[in-house]
């Protein structure tokens, strides 16, 4: 305050606010906390989920979002506190990084930061509760890895592996009751992709009607089109020219061209040049002999019908995530020049057969028996968009984890259990470690083991109990117990196949562990005036 | 408001639409500058050193940083006060210059201002304060040059760079990895630094940002990298052995700037024109192709039928590289910027080892990185991080440590930090204070107690008690007459900065208390403001 008396003078803009000390850090706590609580019910096998309904004018009120998915709901979220957008911030850079332990993510650096609060009423300075923790992370770091265990990529092991981490992610969302049949399939589409990493090349096709059920892979590669009228509706022994290129009448591109003419003789010739330009494009794609034309752009009536007439089955429209699509799973090159028919053998992609195929009610092709079988189709079935959206949601993240499992290809065992070791360890370090980062050690372990409690919690089992036994089983040297969250009991997670990627761990721990740092080192928050915003 | 008469005793206004302005003269002005500047100071104060905290600023669009660095806070804190905007510029004016140091000279000035407050009430003249301040500065940057030591920045690989670094790295969010880092940008600044010019070029010395993994995962790349992928989805990831293509016209049929009509009068005119454009393209991949590229990076955009004419003849391309990047991608790579199709030869080709593409994470998200390249005087540092505003953060922190390295291949000489240089300088200044006759003494002596108020700070920032710890260190330092006795802020267990090996530049230094100094003597002239009322 002013020594003088005088009032002081002010420094920032208008309605611009500045905290201080002791309330910019409650503010933070506060907030990270609060969107830690929020997101926390949805956590584990029996963690429930959220409606999400935006706000604003238009259609889109009326279009709401179920979903378990932590990334989903906080990215949803309009807040307003500083604190609480760094931990949506982690949470979408997890779902970036890994694709999976969105919720886990917020959840971990909220507990963090509740537990630092603690220490700040115990008078350590945050400096402090920051040593004990960074200790504390690599500590748990290093656990974490040792645990692990790796199996060769083409093992059968490995493909267990798979399976079991795939059921894992998919037991916390709605379609846990067929999680085994997600699982495979998710799998399945995965080793397609054979090491490489290029998620584009798993297509999610929803489709409202029938059971969840009723969703499959499909080794094809099918394009949500419909094949022009007038053509071959199942194509053998494809030979597919998929084209980025304009087929309408073509226009000009140089810059200022106009057209002038004088006579309606004239207007007549220009207009049989127009023709003849666009046959003379057909003709030479004609050269290249495809059995099939798949065009992103639309294409107009004439050479529509000249290609038709030349017995080619024809596609425009095509989307360009499509077309990549396409000309990926059939080996094709994406063509918008057509000027070198000798090249058609390398530039032509093909595939056994293409049919028009029936989903539900939609008409769509299915590319089968393609030349290069990376690309597949996973078709979701659902009784609602609702449950579709979130079913693709959830494949999704099954999907990202198999992916970077396959990079990694390291393991841990799920159920709480990497997080029990980790706590166990930093407990340990606690002990040798002198001063007042002690405290924040152990701080540290409580955090990491709210993640089992809170899935307890969620499951409506003691989880006081619980979490207790799972410490004692540890210490018997259980290696690989955890929580049976089907019977609420402490269960071998080798004989319940419940594993996890080893990457998403890690990357949860670290993220988690910078943000609250990052959190905890504020004593000071400028809030800047608002930009006036104009109403259009 | 204050009102003039003329001769008949008849007032008349002064300033146009005076009733609307405010006027503050005299002593009122000089305080409320003063407090408005020193309320700057005190919201940075607890952010120097290595325990020092960070900030959290929204600016008006809501979007959230986090920093500890001096310049940063005070620009995105959106100060309106005048005087309080000269904190800001003082600030800035140290990050261009120097490029760390930016907290503590904002913090010595508001220092500074505390005391010209205290003597203001003793009544003593503001120009008497500054001309005592300019002579206590002056006395200040002749001792820290008699203090400062030449360290071999060769020796012991580098050793004595990466330990300011690690200095200039200490205080932020990062300092758990401030070696591993402060490695990172002693080989990056090493790697482009021409050491028999004693000049570094930071243009080359690329800091990218890619949120995901953690700060340790952060590394340095012998080349550049660019946030963009190739043209067509099926040209090849990499390419060896590249010739680089450097071109900032589009392939596109030519726009000429003068605006013109090409009026179509007949089918052959129509055909003709057909013709031409396609030509265009043919030549334009031609001239590519028969210049011997193999690759070609584009500041433009390319039309449909260019991009698979440029597949068709395997050269892969990239498009919309920013304008930046091209001018960086040249010099590392030794290309010549190509504004037309026409001038393509050879000898303008650059060279790189490889240019290959890179994902990250599960988005798909590609990057492009030119390694080896011909000369490879630039070099990519890529941090990563668990949040957008912890790479952010960790991007600035980087930027000190650079620039820290920078002044040390420049000026090789140091002195040491955690408030030694301060203290030995105000014993110095205070020992000049008493030979000073003039009313100036005070002044010089306040300027003593200012410059030991960083120390005090520091000490605070650590939990240290202020007052005892200073005391003892001051103490020391003329009972062994040893300058490098400062603040233990880690609990070492020594006081000695020697030992502790936190350096500092001798040309940070000197400018933060040259700059904090000129700053508070224009603050101190100000008398009279004059403002619009609304303020």
């Amino acid at each position: 305050m002013d020594i003088v008396g005088n009032v002081l003078p002010q420094v920032l803009k208008d309605e611009a606010t500045e905290d201080k000390g002791e309330m910019a850090r409650l503010q933070s706590f506060v907030g990270a906390i609060a969107v830690a609580d929020l997101v926390k019910t949805t956590l584990g096998p029996k963690g429930m989920d959220k409606i999400l309904k935006p706000t604003g004018p238009g259609q889109e009120m009326t279009h709401i979002t179920v979903t378990n998915d932590g990334a989903t709901i906080l990215k949803s979220m309009y807040v307003e506190n500083p604190a609480a957008k760094i931990l949506i911030e982690i949470s979408k850079t997890q779902d970036e990084e890994v694709g999976d332990g969105t919720t886990t993510v917020a959840v971990l650096a909220g507990e963090l930061l509740r537990e630092g609060e603690k220490l700040i009423q115990k008078r350590i300075h945050p400096q402090h509760v920051i040593a004990g923790w960074r200790i504390a992370r690599d500590v748990a770091l290093k656990r974490l890895r040792d645990i692990s265990s790796e199996n060769d990529i083409n093992s059968q092991e490995f493909h267990d592996d798979l399976v079991k981490i795939a059921r894992t992610t998919l037991s916390s969302k709605l379609i846990t009751s067929d999680r085994d049949y997600f699982a495979d399939l998710c799998v399945n589409a995965v080793l397609r992709l054979k090491g490489s990493s290029n998620l584009d090349y798993i297509q999610i096709i929803k489709l409202p009607g029938g059971t969840i059920r009723d969703s499959y892979l499909d080794d094809g590669f099918i394009l949500k089109k419909q094949i022009t009228i007038g053509c071959k509706r199942r194509i053998e022994n494809a030979k597919i020219l998929v084209a980025n290129t304009a087929m309408d009448y073509d226009k000009i591109k140089i810059y200022g061209t106009k057209v002038k003419v004088n006579s309606m003789d004239k207007v007549a010739e220009i207009e049989a040049a127009e023709k003849e330009k666009m046959k003379h494009k057909v003709d030479k794609i004609l050269k290249y002999q495809p059995t099939v034309f798949v065009n992103r752009q639309l294409i107009y009536n004439y050479p529509e019908q000249l290609l038709a007439d030349s017995g080619i089955t024809v596609i425009e429209h095509a989307d360009f995530e499509g077309m990549e699509r396409v000309a990926a799973a059939t080996g094709a090159e994406i063509l918008s020049t057509f000027d070198a028919p000798e090249r058609a053998a390398q530039v032509l992609g093909h595939c056994d057969l293409i049919e028009e195929i029936m989903i539900g009610e939609e008409k769509m092709i299915k590319f089968s028996g393609c030349k290069k079988n990376e690309a597949c189709t996973i078709v979701l079935r659902g009784a609602s968009t609702h449950i579709l959206d979130e079913v693709d949601r959830s494949i999704h993240d099954a999907l990202c984890v198999l992916i970077t499992t396959v990079k990694n290809k390291r393991v841990v065992w799920g159920g709480g259990n990497s997080e029990m070791q980790m706590a166990a360890a930093c407990e340990e370090e606690a002990k040798k470690v002198q001063g007042k980062q002690a405290f924040a050690i152990e701080a540290f372990a409580r955090a990491l083991r709210q993640i089992p409690t809170i899935i307890c919690d969620n499951g409506g089992y003691d989880s006081a109990e619980l979490i207790q036994n799972f410490k004692v089983e540890l210490q018997k040297g259980n290696q690989n117990c955890g929580l049976n969250m089907t019977d609420g009991t402490i269960g071998s997670m080798s004989e319940l196949g419940v594993k996890e990627c080893l990457r998403v761990k890690e990357q949860a721990l670290m993220a988690a562990s910078e943000a609250a740092e990052l959190i905890m080192r504020v004593d000071d928050i400028v809030k800047c005036a608002p930009r006036k915003r104009e109403r259009a | 408001m204050s009102l003039a008469f003329d001769d008949y005793g008849r007032p008349y206004i002064i300033l146009r639409d005076q009733g609307q302005k405010k006027r503050m003269k005299g002593l009122e002005a000089y305080k409320s500058n003063i407090l408005a500047a020193k309320a700057v100071a005190n919201t940075l104060s607890s952010s120097l050193g290595p325990k020092g905290m960070d900030k959290m600023l929204v600016s008006p669009d809501g979007d959230v940083s986090v920093t500890n660095d001096g310049a940063t806070i005070v620009e995105k804190m959106e100060i309106q006060h005048p005087t309080a905007k000269l904190l800001v510029e003082l600030s800035q004016s140290q990050d261009a210059e120097i490029g760390d140091g930016t907290t503590g000279v904002v913090v010595l000035a508001g220092k500074l201002l505390e005391q010209a407050l205290t003597l203001l009430d003793k009544g003593i003249h503001p120009l008497k304060i500054s001309d005592g301040f300019d002579r206590a500065c002056d006395v200040a940057i002749k001792h820290l040059e008699t203090i400062s030591e030449e360290i071999d920045i060769q020796a012991n690989e580098h050793e004595a760079l990466i330990q300011a670094a690690c200095t200039a790295l200490g205080s932020k969010v990062v300092s758990k990895r401030k070696r591993e880092l402060g490695k990172i940008a002693v080989t990056a600044v090493l790697d482009v630094a021409d050491l028999a010019r004693r000049d570094v070029n930071l243009d080359l010395i690329k800091i990218q940002t890619k949120t995901g993994g953690s700060v340790e995962d952060t590394r340095l790349i012998s080349g550049i990298l660019i946030d963009k992928d190739m043209s067509h989805p099926q040209m090849p990831k990499e390419v060896k052995e590249a010739k680089i293509c450097l071109l900032t016209c589009p392939f596109e049929p030519p726009k000429p700037k003068t605006k013109h009509n090409i009026n179509i009068s007949s089918a052959e005119d129509y055909k003709k024109l057909y013709l031409q454009e396609q030509q265009y393209f043919v030549d334009m991949v031609k001239l590519v192709k028969d210049s011997g590229a193999n690759i070609a990076l584009c500041q433009w955009g390319f039309d449909d039928e260019a991009n698979h004419l440029l597949l068709q003849n395997e050269l892969p391309a990239v498009r919309w590289v920013s304008g930046t990047d091209v001018e960086l991608i040249a010099m590392a790579t030794g290309a010549r910027i190509i504004p037309r199709f026409q001038e393509i030869t050879p000898e303008k080709l650059g060279k790189a080892g490889s240019v290959k593409e890179v994902q990250f994470g599960t988005s798909n998200e590609r990057m492009l990185v030119i390694e080896n390249c011909q000369c490879t005087k630039a070099v990519t540092i890529l941090i990563r991080g668990g949040s957008q505003m912890i790479v952010d953060e960790a991007k600035r922190s980087i930027h000190d440590a650079i620039c820290v390295i920078r002044n040390l291949i420049k000026d090789n000489r140091i002195v040491y930090g955690g408030g030694s240089a301060e203290l030995a300088c105000a014993i110095q200044v205070l020992q000049y204070a008493d030979e000073v006759s003039s009313v100036e003494q005070y002044a010089i002596r306040s300027f003593a107690d200012a410059l030991e108020g960083i120390p005090c700070c520091l000490a605070d920032n650590c939990g240290l008690n202020p007052i005892t710890s200073v005391a003892q260190a001051k103490a020391r330092q003329l009972q062994e007459s040893n300058p490098r006795i400062g603040i233990d802020c880690m609990e070492l267990g020594t006081t000695d900065m020697k030992e502790q090996r936190i350096y500092e530049t001798l040309s940070s230094k000197k400018q933060q208390i040259q700059l904090a100094t000129q700053v508070v003597k224009m603050i101190l002239k100000i008398d009279d403001v004059i403002a619009p009322d609304d303020y």
